[in-house]
């Protein structure tokens, strides 16, 4: 089916959230590394999983396990470890950036169904085909960086379904090719599934201002009339060149409901949520914000118009409450 | 243990481009990468530009390797990197994994680059099965998982590590200088040509924290593995890679050429010509922008 509506869950109430309003599928990691939102508190262990995967699969929905870390050499096995369990409890399909551990899945488990997480930094065909050939790939998740043109490129040279970000947290740099994060704190999300981890933000009430730090560096300093919004290290305000500004990207959201219509036209199989780190209220309203604009959109693509309602909605759960089209719209490069 | 002059990251005249390869015929490397690997629209040195290059370095006795565009958006940067695997002349470094599928159908063997982010035996081993003869971990590596790596690495393959330079460590579609110049990407009108070794940014108390190069980021502290060369023969590292720098490269390579054949007070000599402060946190397993010595003063 085209256009399927991937959601986030970051527990059971997220995910039971999503598959209320109308996930096709959710997505989770297991409660460690080997995923890229490795946040205390957050994700599955292997009963909740087996719950989750039960609650889904009675609803004829599917559940995708996020294994999108990069395995370390002396904890190989971790990763291997989740690939297997992945396989015992029935996951739909497991989400994967490494080369390494795509070959042991496909020589383990080769029923077992491969995506290539954004995490892979795949953004040609080319790179996209070469995953397909060798470990047997059946979608790609593709980076926040093409233009919708450029991704209709990639969509006409591949039998590899792709699915796009639609909303949530927009990462500005290639997913998989940032260290700024562990440039600053020691982690990254290829190595530790963090980026800018809340052990390493430290805020601090001055005389100038409320100060943001991540590891002690100054990401931001707000006045009494700002909003204060979490420490993202690519959304700081810095100084260059004199001037003191968001020097790599604003504190906003990506929100592609105006592309939906291109979007089903292109053949994108999958739109994906970001957001498992978000609370089951927000999950919930923005999956059944989703589900009712690609409904809409697949009745009738040319007059698809997102109801001034979906807007407010998802305005209100956005970050920095503004959002953008991101990379897929030109001129925001 | 050998020394790489990596791939020039930023963006000059043509002109300074040709002075510095120039110079760097008669420099101790053994090895020379050419080629753009950060941005598409830097034009002032075609490809037929970059192999004529790379001829005359061949001349002078160089290893010559041409390195693959990071970040591959359009059917024209596919053509390029086409034309490049096609040449045949040259060994290709691949940064990602086009790269690698193109290198392989060809059956050529090649360098599978940093950015290639391969973190363990596993993926080394499936590069090495492809054609890789050399390979560069991620720049993040510290020395603890890169000996655990190699390890259970495949035998024949050479280690080459990142070793001196400001640290790449971003790629985007969104393109910082022309966003410094309120320019849209498009019509960037090429203002990196104005910042040779980048375009600093600093936090709101002034401290220097990372460097702006176009599409790239990079860390504004330089990354210096000179007071580790033990460990880094220990490991059986074939060949470090310096980072080219828009001043003083030639005493960056001497310097590194005299710490190798054993000369102390390197690293002193080396802070003297480095465009930022010394930085060696992901060698020990920290932060990036940490420095060991500092923290141990």
């Amino acid at each position: 089916m085209p256009l399927d509506l991937i959601c986030p869950a970051g527990s059971l109430v997220s995910l039971k959230a999503a598959i209320d309003h109308g996930a096709d599928a959710v997505y989770m990691g297991f409660r460690d590394n080997t995923n890229a939102r490795a946040f205390p508190g957050l994700n599955f262990d292997e009963a909740q999983a087996a719950e989750g995967l039960r609650y889904a699969h009675e609803r004829g929905r599917r559940v995708l396990l996020a294994l999108n870390t990069y395995p370390q050499p002396d904890t190989w096995s971790r990763w291997t470890g989740a690939v297997d369990r992945a396989a015992k409890l029935g996951m739909d399909a497991v989400i994967l950036a490494d080369a390494g551990l795509m070959r042991y899945a496909v020589k383990q488990h080769p029923q077992l169904r491969l995506h290539l997480s954004v995490q892979g930094s795949a953004t040609s065909y080319e790179a996209v085909n070469f995953y397909r050939e060798h470990f047997g790939i059946q979608r790609a998740v593709l980076p926040r960086v093409l233009s919708l043109p450029q991704v209709e490129n990639v969509v006409q040279h591949t039998d590899v379904e792709i699915e796009l970000f639609g909303f949530g947290g927009l990462c500005v740099m290639v997913e998989g090719r940032c260290l700024l994060s562990s440039y600053c704190t020691g982690e990254s999300p290829n190595t530790a599934g963090v980026c800018s981890p809340a052990k390493a933000v430290q805020w601090t009430d001055t005389p100038a201002g409320l100060e943001s730090r991540l590891n002690g560096v100054l990401l931001d300093r707000y006045g009494r009339d700002e909003k204060a919004g979490y420490p993202t290290l690519c959304k700081g305000r810095f100084e260059v060149g004199g001037e003191t500004y968001y020097a790599i990207e604003e504190p906003t959201s990506l929100n592609t409901l105006d592309l939906l219509p291109e979007m089903l036209k292109i053949g994108i199989a999958a739109i994906k949520i970001e957001g498992r780190q978000r609370s089951p209220a927000y999950v919930a309203q923005v999956t059944k914000v989703w589900r009712a604009a690609i409904d809409s959109v697949k009745k009738n693509a040319d007059g698809f118009k997102p109801a001034p309602a979906w807007q407010a909605e998802l305005n209100k759960l956005s970050e920095g409450q503004s959002h953008t089209l991101g990379a897929y719209h030109r001129p925001w490069k | 243990m050998n020394l790489s002059l990596g791939p020039l990251l930023y963006y000059w005249s043509r002109d300074d481009v040709l002075a510095f390869y120039d110079e760097a015929k008669n420099w101790a490397v053994a090895r020379v990468y050419l080629g753009e690997s950060v941005c598409s629209r830097r034009h002032l040195l075609r490809l037929s530009d970059w192999l004529a290059l790379a001829e005359q370095l061949a001349a002078a006795g160089k290893e010559v390797v041409l390195s693959s565009q990071t970040l591959i958006e359009s059917e024209s940067d596919l053509k390029t990197l086409r034309r490049i695997v096609g040449d045949g002349r040259f060994r290709v470094e691949a940064n990602e994994w086009g790269a690698v599928r193109l290198l392989s159908e060809a059956g050529v063997p090649f360098v599978a680059g940093p950015t290639l982010n391969v973190y363990n035996h596993e993926t080394l081993d499936v590069l090495a099965g492809l054609g890789a003869q050399r390979w560069l971990p991620p720049v993040e590596m510290s020395r603890a998982t890169l000996a655990a790596l190699l390890e259970r690495a495949p035998a024949a393959i050479e280690t080459e590590v990142f070793a001196y330079g400001k640290l790449p460590l971003a790629y985007s579609a969104r393109c910082f200088t022309a966003r410094h110049y309120n320019l849209p990407k498009d019509d960037c009108q090429f203002r990196c040509l104005d910042h040779p070794d980048g375009l600093a940014l600093a936090t709101r108390e002034g401290a220097p924290f990372l460097t702006l190069n176009g599409i790239q980021t990079q860390s504004a502290g330089v990354y210096s593995l000179i007071g580790e060369l033990p460990a880094l023969r220990e490991l059986d590292v074939a060949s470090l890679r310096l980072s080219p720098q828009s001043r003083h490269m030639v005493r960056v390579v001497e310097t590194f050429q005299a710490a190798l054949a054993g000369e102390t007070g390197a690293a002193e000599k080396l802070v003297r010509v480095m465009p930022g402060p010394a930085v060696d946190g992901y060698w020990h397993g920290r932060a990036g922008l940490e420095h060991s010595t500092e923290k141990h003063a």
